[in-house]
C-alpha cells in the first residue's frame, strides 16, 4: 500500500545470510511495528532514520531533515509571496 | 515522525487554498493519474475547498481499474484449478470479470488469499509445498520492484510452486497515448507520487515540452496535493509549463536507480492491454526468458482470453477523463458499488466509486462547495 | 470431567458426554441456579416494564485475540444490544455449534470467559444448548447469545427519534476493535497498545438515562461497518443530517498508524464496547461530563451535531476544513493497495 508517512527505523535485523536470513528493517509508529523488506530501498536506512514504504518493502531511505526539508518549502509557498517566480527551494 | 501531523493541518493548508484561491485566473482542467491521490483528495474533502474553476479528473492511476477483464478470467480460471491458491492485494478481490470476481470464487470454495505484499504470497508458497500460489501482480512502477525482488528471492530459494500472472503496466507510455487524444484537453498533469519516486520526476520533462503542458509531482498528504495544485496553477498562469517537484522527500529527478534495477533485471517492455484505453505500445511489462518458469500462465496452461467489456459500460472514456460518472447510463442504476459492472465503480479510488459518495450533494453550502466537479 | 483432547459428535448428542460436558465444564463456569437446574427452560419471574429481546451470533475468526475473545463479544454484543434501546438486562441464552475436532482447551478458555464477562457484567447466562457438528461443517465455534430485558415506560429510545439541533456523543476511541482483528490478518505486530474494546456498556446507558428527562433520543453501538454506517443509518431512520468533525474523533494513535499501513478507514471499522448518544443539545455538556466519569466513558467526545435539514446524509468535516459525505458500508472493508 502507499503509505505517505515515512515510518521511523528501529532496529536492522538479518543479513547474516542473503538468502535465508535477508537485512530487513523494523519500522515502528505509535507502538505498531512491521518487517519491511529493503531489496529496493535507495540506500539502507540506519537506525534512527525514516523510510517509506509500498506493499511492505522500504521504497525511499531519509533522514528527518530531509522530510523537514519539505515542509519548510511548503511553508513558504504558503506565504504571501511579493515577487511572482518558481517556487523556492530546488529537488535535492 | 511529528512533522506528519503539520502536513495535514490547517496552518499549511490554508494558506496554500487561500494561495490557490488568489492566482487562479480562468478555469483550469487538472487530471491526476494515482489512486491514492483520488483517495486522498476525496477524503480530506479537498475539492470542497477548491475555488470554482478548478475541474479535478481522475485518470488511469489505479491499477486495479485498467486491468482488463480478460486477466481477471485468468485468475478466475486458476482459481479453480485443484491446489491452487490465489494470492492477491485486497482491491482486485471484487473486481469482475466476465463472469463474477475473485471474491465469488472464494464464496463458491476457491482459495483465495489477500496479501499485502508480494513477499507474504512467497511465503504461503513455502508454507504450503503440496499447493501452487499464484500471485496476482498488477500495478505500475512502485509494485513492480517489489514482485521482481520476490521473483528473484523466489529463484535462490528454489521455490517452484510460486507463480505469477503479470499484469503490471507502466505509465509514461499511457500518458503519452492519453495525450495524444486531442479530445483530451488538459492544463496541468498532478503526477503521481510513488511512482515517480521509481522512475524520477525527469520522466515528465518530455510532458512539459511537447505537450506544453504543466506537470507538478506530489505527495499524498493533504499539504502535498495542495501544494502540487499550487504549483500546477502558478505554471498555467505564468504560461510556463514545467515539471514541478513537490514531493522532494520521496522523488528525486533521476528517481530509484536500484528499484529501476530490479525492475529490469526481471521484466521487459511488452506492449500492454488497458482496460477502457485499449492497447497502449511499451505499456506493460513481461517477465524476461531467464523468468519464464515463474509464469502461470504457461506453467498452467492458462489463456488471457480477449474479454469484451459489459455492455453499456463506459469506464474507458470515464478513465479518459472524458466523461463524468452520471453520464453513463449505467452508474447508479445498474451499477452501483454493492453490485459493481465497471472496475471504476469496484475499486475504491475508480472514479465512479468516489463520484458515488458524493452523489446527491449538490451545490453550495455555507460557502463551501461540496459538488464534484 | 475427563480430558478429551476434542470435541467429538458424541458431546453434542444429548448422552453421557454431553452431560460430562455440561457438568464439568458448562457448569464449572457458568453459575446461575437457573442453568444448573439444568430444566428446558428457564423461567425468570415477574418483572415490570417492557420486554426487551435480543438476539446475536458470533463467528469471528480469530477466536482468541488482544483485549478478548468470542467468548467475550458474545456476552458483551447481546448486553449492549439491549442496552442501546435504553433496556437493562436481565438475563442471557448461550448456544454454541461446534465443530467435531475443536479442541477442549479452548472451549474451556472460551466458557470462562463467557462465565467471567457474564459475572462482571452482572448479567447471568440462564439456559444454553450445544450442538457438534462433523468436521468442515462449521468454522471451529459459532455462538449465538440472545437476551432479555427491561425497557422503562420513562424511555422510548431508538433510532428514529434523532432531532435536528441534537449533540453527537460518542463514548470512546474509534475502531480499536476492528483494527485489532484486521492487523492479525495484515501481519502487523501491533503491540500492547491495540486491543478490542469489549466491553458491556449497560451501566454506562443506565447512568445516563438515570436522570434523563427526556433529552437522550438515540443510542447506537457503532459495531460492523463502524461509526460511519451506524450515523448513517440514523440519519436515514430520523430523517435528519448529520455533520461530524474529523478533528473530534477520538481514536488513538497507535490504531491510527494501523489504519494508515493496512490502508483501511478507521470510521467503517467495528467497535464493540462504544457507543453513538443523540440527545439534546442543552443537556449534552453534563452528559459528556458524567461518561467521561465512568470507566466505560473515559475518552468520550462530542463529535458533531444533527443539523437543520431532512436529507438523511451524513456528512464530515475534515482536518483541513473540506467536506464529504459518508456512506454507509458496502460489502467488507477491503484493504487498499495504491
Amino acid at each position: 500500500m502507499c503509505l505517505a508517512i515515512p515510518m521511523q527505523v528501529v532496529a536492522i535485523q538479518g543479513g547474516s545470510d542473503e538468502l535465508l536470513d535477508p537485512q530487513v528493517a523494523l519500522v515502528e509508529s505509535d507502538g505498531i511495528r512491521k518487517e519491511i523488506r529493503l531489496e529496493m530501498a535507495d540506500r539502507v536506512p540506519a537506525v534512527g532514520e525514516y523510510v517509506i514504504i509500498h506493499a511492505g518493502f522500504a521504497i525511499r531511505t531519509l533522514t528527518e531533515e530531509e522530510a523537514e526539508y519539505n515542509l519548510s518549502l511548503m511553508r513558504r509557498m504558503a506565504e504571501v509571496l511579493e515577487q511572482e517566480g518558481r517556487l523556492p527551494g530546488a529537488p535535492e | 515522525m511529528k512533522c506528519v501531523d503539520a502536513f495535514r493541518s490547517r496552518e499549511i493548508t490554508a494558506p496554500l487554498v487561500e494561495e490557490i484561491a488568489r492566482v487562479l485566473t480562468r478555469p483550469v482542467r487538472i487530471m491526476e493519474v494515482c489512486g491514492t491521490h483520488t483517495m486522498s483528495i476525496f477524503r480530506h474533502g479537498i475539492r470542497s475547498l477548491l475555488p470554482e474553476g478548478i475541474t479535478l479528473l481522475s485518470g488511469p492511476g489505479c491499477p486495479v481499474c485498467v486491468t482488463p477483464a480478460g486477466h481477471i478470467d485468468a485468475f478466475l480460471a486458476a482459481a479453480r484449478l485443484p491446489q491452487v491458491t490465489i494470492a492477491t492485494f485486497g482491491d482486485l478481490i471484487r473486481v469482475p470479470g466476465s463472469e463474477g470476481s475473485l471474491a465469488e470464487a472464494r464464496a463458491q470454495g476457491a482459495r483465495v488469499e489477500i496479501v499485502y505484499s508480494p513477499m507474504d504470497a512467497l511465503t504461503l508458497a513455502r508454507q504450503q509445498p503440496e499447493r501452487t500460489v499464484l500471485f496476482a501482480a498488477i500495478g505500475f512502477e512502485t509494485t513492480a520492484p517489489t514482485i521482481a525482488a520476490t521473483i528473484l528471492q523466489a529463484e535462490r530459494l528454489g521455490v517452484d510452486n510460486f507463480l505469477i500472472i503479470t499484469a503490471l503496466k507502466t505509465m509514461p507510455q499511457a500518458l503519452e497515448a492519453l495525450l495524444a487524444d486531442p479530445e483530451l484537453r488538459i492544463d496541468g498533469l498532478l503526477c503521481p507520487g510513488h511512482v515517480s519516486a521509481i522512475i524520477g520526476s525527469d520522466a515528465y520533462q518530455p510532458f512539459a515540452e511537447r505537450h506544453r503542458l504543466a506537470c507538478a509531482v506530489a505527495g499524498f498528504e493533504p499539504a502535498d496535493i495542495l501544494a502540487g495544485l499550487l504549483g500546477l496553477i502558478r505554471q498555467i498562469s505564468e504560461e510556463q509549463p514545467r515539471v514541478d517537484n513537490c514531493y522532494t522527500r520521496a522523488v528525486s529527478a533521476a528517481g530509484n536507480i536500484k528499484a529501476q534495477r530490479l525492475i529490469d533485471t526481471v521484466f521487459e517492455p511488452v506492449d500492454s492491454e488497458w482496460r477502457g484505453l485499449g492497447p497502449i505500445p511499451g505499456s506493460g511489462l513481461a517477465l524476461r526468458d531467464a523468468y519464464q518458469r515463474f509464469d502461470a500462465i504457461k506453467r498452467l496452461s492458462l489463456c488471457v482470453p480477449p474479454a469484451h467489456d459489459p455492455k453499456g459500460c463506459r469506464c474507458g472514456e470515464i478513465l479518459k477523463g472524458r466523461l463524468l460518472p452520471p453520464q453513463c447510463s449505467l452508474y447508479g442504476t445498474a451499477c452501483t458499488p454493492l453490485r459493481p459492472i465497471g472496475p471504476c465503480m469496484v475499486s475504491n479510488e475508480g472514479t465512479c466509486a468516489a463520484y458515488f459518495r458524493y452523489s446527491g450533494h449538490k451545490g453550495r453550502q455555507d460557502g463551501q462547495t461540496t459538488s464534484f466537479r | 470431567m475427563k480430558a478429551d483432547a476434542i470435541i467429538s459428535l458424541d458431546h453434542g448428542s444429548g448422552g453421557l458426554a454431553s452431560q460430562n460436558l455440561i457438568s464439568g465444564l458448562f457448569l464449572k463456569y457458568l453459575t446461575s441456579p437457573q442453568l444448573r437446574d439444568l430444566e428446558d427452560c428457564a423461567v425468570l419471574g415477574e418483572y415490570a416494564g417492557r420486554i426487551a429481546f435480543s438476539t446475536d451470533s458470533y463467528v469471528v475468526d480469530p477466536l482468541f485475540f488482544p483485549g478478548g475473545d468470542i467468548g467475550a463479544l458474545a456476552v458483551h454484543g447481546t448486553i449492549n444490544d439491549l442496552a442501546m434501546r435504553g433496556a437493562r438486562p436481565i438475563a442471557l441464552s448461550l448456544a454454541l455449534i461446534i465443530e467435531e475436532g475443536f479442541p477442549v482447551t479452548d472451549l474451556e478458555r472460551i466458557i470462562a470467559s463467557v462465565g467471567r464477562c457474564s459475572e462482571q457484567a452482572g448479567v447471568a447466562v440462564v439456559t444454553g444448548d450445544t450442538k457438534v457438528v462433523p468436521r468442515g461443517k462449521a468454522d471451529g465455534l459459532f455462538i449465538n447469545t440472545t437476551g432479555i430485558g427491561i425497557a422503562s415506560h420513562r424511555h422510548d429510545i431508538s433510532g428514529k427519534k434523532g432531532l435536528p439541533g441534537d449533540a453527537v456523543i460518542l463514548s470512546g476511541t474509534l475502531a480499536d476493535h476492528g483494527i485489532t482483528i484486521m492487523s492479525r490478518q495484515a501481519g502487523i505486530d501491533i503491540g500492547g497498545d491495540i486491543a478490542s474494546d469489549t466491553q458491556p456498556l449497560h451501566r454506562l446507558v443506565g447512568a445516563v438515562l438515570e436522570g434523563d428527562a427526556g433529552l437522550v433520543h438515540v443510542l447506537r453501538d457503532p459495531t460492523r461497518g463502524g461509526l460511519a454506517t451506524s450515523l448513517c443509518e440514523i440519519a436515514w431512520a430520523s430523517g435528519v443530517s448529520i455533520t461530524i468533525e474529523e478533528d473530534r474523533l477520538p481514536i488513538r494513535p497507535a490504531v491510527n498508524t494501523a489504519c494508515e499501513m493496512i490502508g483501511l478507514d478507521p470510521l467503517y471499522l467495528a467497535n464493540e464496547g462504544k457507543c453513538i448518544i443523540l440527545c439534546d443539545q442543552d443537556g449534552a455538556e453534563d452528559i459528556l461530563q458524567l461518561i467521561r466519569r465512568l470507566p466505560e466513558g473515559r475518552d468520550a467526545a462530542l463529535i458533531g451535531w444533527v443539523g437543520e435539514g431532512s436529507s438523511g446524509r451524513v456528512s464530515l468535516t475534515t482536518r483541513i476544513g473540506g467536506s464529504r459525505l459518508l456512506e454507509p458500508l458496502t460489502g467488507q472493508p477491503l484493504p487498499r493497495i495504491c
